[in-house]
């Protein structure tokens, strides 16, 4: 039997979910055919559009269907910064932060790349961000800044920032927000009208939707570039099919999210919560990464000093545990997390990193495997060092 | 056995996985990230350190239905075998960074860390045997396929690096009997290329990559005598044996080409010479290691031969230990054997142990042949 404790990097399918999805995929008809079958598959979507809508507090018009995270924050990071740059020239600053996920880091350094100037908001130990910084470097430059793109929730860490102040400060210098909040979606409260952000990016399989649906939330009134031209679809701003099984498994995913929110908040926060102490108990060494911080209730990341993150994941799987580094990296490679580098951790510190992530899957049953298979892990893992 | 396989991501790497397995182990694949700059893991393969030969590796893993992990040895990487390579070269000598890789690397860090992890043999791909004596002592032999043995590259592990070693594929007639298998098995890597270059040398021109890491140096090069024969750009662009490249406008008086005898890098010459001074009679190193029992008596000279590349000849010897020294005399002189090479000791198929060359004596003594 696996256990899973890996749920921020994908989250398992909800049985109901691949029900709804798989019953979806059999219909037939394109959302945008004028035939009775479109019309079918377009009220599909519409009805889930409003579900997404209702549980990311938005207008449904503000919901634009896309393909996960990645596709939502380069659509709203080069659109944003294409449109405030070809409206004034000056604008030409990209404010972000190092611990941001790579579909953030990894847009904002290609448009270096074009001609930007990007600017990092400090980020310090327990995961906080500048916000002094922020004000004083708007004040000085707030008319150089094309858009300010900041996580919600820390995708390793779990810690969430206050993007509602980070937006009340750029709107006085009319600076578009975007946060990525995959992370976040699903396991805190968002509401995007009391956020009072430009663009939010949500996406399917970090909640039990299938991967390859997810939505970037944009504002009524915000005008963004389109990344991608075609058939107009989705306010001409993600033209494609519709992704009508997608779609409707998404809300479905989102719909059981939102009901058991609150209620999960507390039992997934409680089951973190005691593997935090228990661990400290096993492992006085550990070290919990911002433990007094407000962190995403299933969250949890540990630093254990000598040893590497790749020596732990081995053993743990090796007893069928699946935990994680950092951010799953396509090398396989299990490098030193760049959020830890980001929030001023030295590499030593950093090697021996570990990210559990908690979902609604998730029992105590699953905790005290862990908490069994751990120490001794760590001791193993301790002999054999760091790689380095 | 738990066997920890290293999988490069090459054909012989995957058949060895594959054998092991076949032969009962509990088998993990395992692939070594070496490259600093996760840039060059884009580049596509070069048989080994891109992320298409991680991705070659992990599919030979599905097909055998193991678990598989990348690791990340890059620092590591850097400090024993890159930089060690750039020092030598500074040092004026030629060194060979597969053998440092297998030292260092693949038989030290790699298999402390499997050991650790609970592992009691480290598998890899390479061409050669292991055998055990009468009294349970395990030795290195060349491999049966004699055109790929890689023996030579092994010569520097230590007794204790050979008690986990395991070799799956010494025992193979050919490199095609390799592929082959590797086609039986349904390894999609059964017809790739094999990789001869220097893996951390992107465009696989070592001088050009050595130049860029240590620039202009112009010294002179000279004749054996030190006659000044013109300037040379860096002496660490030159290796012992070389004979193209060095633009002396005049030619030597007999008229017979020169070649790179030596390199001095105290005083930044290169001495240059007749090809047959290029011979030499005896090599000694002090960096030493012994394959397995460390052999007795080993300060009288004993009889062997001895190799001096990866793919050369070994030639009939005696050594034996002067000082702190391992001193080698060959039966016939060799060509162009250069500081920083790797001397192997053999005895029939068997490698005894090595030494890094510190030092030669050239068959042909500066005042014999007149010709400097």
């Amino acid at each position: 039997m696996s256990i899973y404790l890996d749920y921020a990097a994908t989250a398992p399918v909800r049985p109901e979910v691949a029900l709804e999805y798989a019953r979806y995929l059999t219909l037939v008809g394109n959302p945008s055919s004028i035939h009775h079958l479109g019309q079918e598959a377009r009220r599909a979507v519409e009805e889930s559009r409003e579900v997404i809508a209702a549980a990311v507090g938005c207008h449904r018009s503000e919901v634009i269907f896309t393909s996960g995270g990645t596709e939502g924050d380069n659509l709203a990071i080069k659109g944003l910064y294409w449109q405030r740059n070809s409206e004034d020239a000056a604008r030409r600053i990209v404010v972000t932060s190092a611990v941001e996920h790579h579909a953030v880091l990894d847009t904002v350094e290609w448009l270096e790349g074009q001609g930007a100037e990007v600017q990092f908001i400090p980020v310090d130990r327990t995961g906080a961000l500048d916000i002094s910084w922020l004000e004083n470097f708007l004040a000085e430059r707030g008319a150089e800044v094309a858009l300010v793109t900041l996580m919600l929730a820390n995708n390793e860490t779990g810690v969430v920032s206050p993007l509602k102040n980070v937006s009340a400060i750029a709107a006085s210098y009319q600076i578009p927000v975007h946060t990525d909040a995959v992370a976040a979606f699903g396991h805190v409260a968002v509401n995007f009208a009391d956020l009072g952000v430009a663009a939010l990016t949500i996406s399917g399989h970090k909640i039990g939707a299938p991967v390859g649906i997810g939505a970037l939330i944009v504002g009524r009134r915000v005008k963004l570039q389109s990344v991608q031209q075609g058939g107009g679809q989705e306010r001409k701003l993600r033209p494609g099919t519709l992704n009508a099984a997608g779609v409707k498994a998404f809300a479905k995913a989102a719909e059981f999210a939102l009901d058991e929110l609150d209620a999960e908040a507390a039992r997934l926060g409680s089951l973190r919560d005691r593997l935090g102490s228990e661990i400290k108990q096993l492992i006085p060494s550990a070290e919990i990464t911002a433990p007094g911080k407000w962190r995403i209730p299933g969250s949890l990341h540990l630093r254990l000093p000598d040893c590497s993150s790749d020596s732990l994941l081995f053993l743990l799987d090796q007893a069928k545990i699946a935990v994680s580094a950092g951010s799953a990296c396509t090398a396989g490679v299990t490098g030193v997390s760049h959020v830890l580098l980001g929030m001023g951790y030295e590499e030593a510190e950093a090697t021996g990193s570990l990210r559990i992530t908690l979902g609604y899957n998730s029992s105590e049953a699953d905790v005290t495997a862990l908490l069994e298979a751990l120490p001794t892990a760590y001791e193993a893992a301790k002999r054999a060092g760091s790689n380095n | 056995m738990k066997v920890l396989a290293a999988m490069s991501g090459g054909v012989d790497s995957a058949v060895a996985a594959a054998r092991a397995v076949e032969a009962g182990h509990e088998v993990v694949g395992v692939h070594l990230a070496l490259s600093r700059s996760r840039g060059t893991l884009r580049t596509g393969s070069r048989g080994c350190c891109t992320i298409e030969d991680s991705m070659d590796a992990q599919r030979a893993a599905n097909v055998l239905g193991i678990p598989f992990y990348v690791w990340d040895f890059s620092e590591r990487f850097k400090e024993d075998v890159v930089d060690d390579f750039i020092a030598e070269y500074q040092a004026g000598r030629t060194p060979n960074p597969c053998l440092r890789c297998n030292e260092r690397i693949k038989f030290a860090a790699l298999l402390e860390k499997g050991l650790a992890l609970g592992f009691d043999a480290l598998a890899t791909g390479h061409y050669a045997t292991i055998l055990t004596d009468s009294a349970g002592n395990r030795e290195l032999h060349r491999s049966e396929a004699m055109a790929k043995d890689q023996s030579y590259v092994l010569g520097v592990l230590t007794a204790e690096q050979l008690a986990h070693a395991y070799f799956p594929i010494g025992i193979t007639a050919s490199k095609d009997q390799i592929r082959a298998e590797a086609e039986e098995r349904g390894l999609s890597v059964a017809n790739k290329p094999d990789s001869y270059d220097i893996c951390f040398i992107p465009e696989g021109d070592t001088q050009d990559w050595i130049n860029d890491k240590l620039g202009v140096n112009p010294g002179r090069i000279v004749d054996r005598v030190g006659n000044d024969l013109g300037e040379h750009p860096g002496y660490h662009s030159f290796t012992v044996g070389q004979r193209k490249g060095l633009h002396i406008g005049r030619p030597a008086d007999d008229g017979r080409p020169r070649f790179v005898l030596e390199i001095k890098p105290k005083t930044n010459e290169v001495v240059v010479g007749p090809k047959e001074a290029l011979a030499v009679i005896e090599l000694a190193g002090t960096r030493i290691s012994w394959c397995g029992k460390e052999p007795s008596g080993l300060e009288e000279f004993h009889s062997a031969e001895v190799q001096v590349r990866a793919h050369g000849e070994a030639v009939a010897c005696q050594f034996a230990m002067v000082g702190n020294e391992l001193v080698i005399r060959v039966a016939e002189p060799l060509l162009g054997v250069a500081p920083g090479q790797s001397a192997v000791l053999y005895v029939g198929t068997r490698v005894l142990g090595q030494t890094t060359i510190d030092r030669t004596v050239s068959a042909v003594p500066v005042d014999a042949g007149g010709s400097a």
